[in-house]
């Protein structure tokens, strides 16, 4: 194994799981529903960073961008349908906050 | 790998930022801060269509997406907003601690390479992967953005026909 590679894949794995870490506290701890889209975000950037990671030290960047693409893809029709959900629960409440979204129906 | 440390050293920096400050237009900034050197990151780890795919996308279209909800979900006036950040201090206090003491368990812990990595053929580019071996994945691209413009069509239908009401 290159050392050089052996010292990147160390230097980012390093760093991946305090973005997961941060991605899943925030989730966790925010009232605010934008802030809850905010928690998923960063949670995607730490698996992109991670796939395109692995994609480099086992020098298969073509099926890792690939997958990095389709990911995108995937993470932004999810944000543009959350953000609609978001919009359309305000419009309902008058508020952000996950506490008043507590009426089921059906 | 100075730089590829102080470029992941940043972007931590810009995500718990995106956590823990009250103004949420300051998040959605802050997060397009951290994407925007993700994007480098992918630069420097050789992926410039991935890179340039998140630049363009997830810095440029969520950001925007981000901004669009903000301004039009607007609830608190500015006195409530400095009451609610007492608060917010106390729920979010602890997340700059936690991820010290992450990064502190995390670098005892060996993350080398001790196993054989897999041979792959190093004749595939990404066009020819993309369009020919993984058409799959682009068929699946193209229904998600079918299934988005579907979302769309419906939610924001729905919010107009209530501000016409």
């Amino acid at each position: 194994m290159n050392i050089d590679i052996n010292q990147t894949f160390k230097l980012f794995v390093y760093f991946i799981p305090l973005l997961l870490v941060i991605g899943i506290y925030c989730i966790v701890a925010t009232r605010n529903l934008i802030r809850t889209l905010i928690g998923i975000e960063i949670l995607a950037k730490a698996i992109t960073l991670l796939v395109i990671l692995v994609g480099y030290i086992t020098n298969n960047l073509a099926l890792a961008q690939e997958m990095i693409i389709t990911f995108i893809v995937v993470e932004v029709v999810l944000m543009v349908a959350a953000a609609g959900v978001v919009i359309n629960i305000f419009n309902k409440t008058k508020s952000l906050d996950v506490r008043n979204i507590r009426e089921l129906k059906g | 790998m100075t730089i590829d440390l102080i470029l992941l050293i940043s972007m931590t920096i810009a995500m718990i930022f995106a956590v823990i400050r009250s103004s949420l237009l300051l998040s959605a900034i802050s997060l397009a801060f951290g994407s925007a050197i993700l994007s480098v990151l992918m630069f420097r780890l050789s992926s410039p269509i991935a890179a340039v795919f998140e630049l363009s996308v997830c810095v440029g279209l969520i950001t925007v997406i981000f901004v669009s909800v903000i301004a039009l979900t607007r609830t608190l006036s500015p006195e409530e907003e400095d009451q609610k950040k007492k608060e917010r201090i106390r729920r979010f206090w602890l997340l700059p601690v936690l991820v010290i003491i992450s990064a502190i368990v995390l670098y005892y812990v060996n993350f080398g390479i001790n196993f054989q990595l897999p041979d792959v053929p190093q004749n595939l580019s990404l066009r020819n992967l993309m369009w020919d071996i993984r058409q799959t994945d682009m068929i699946g691209q193209v229904i998600i953005l079918l299934t988005g413009v579907f979302a769309v069509a419906v939610l924001y239908k729905n919010g107009k026909k209530k501000n016409k009401e």
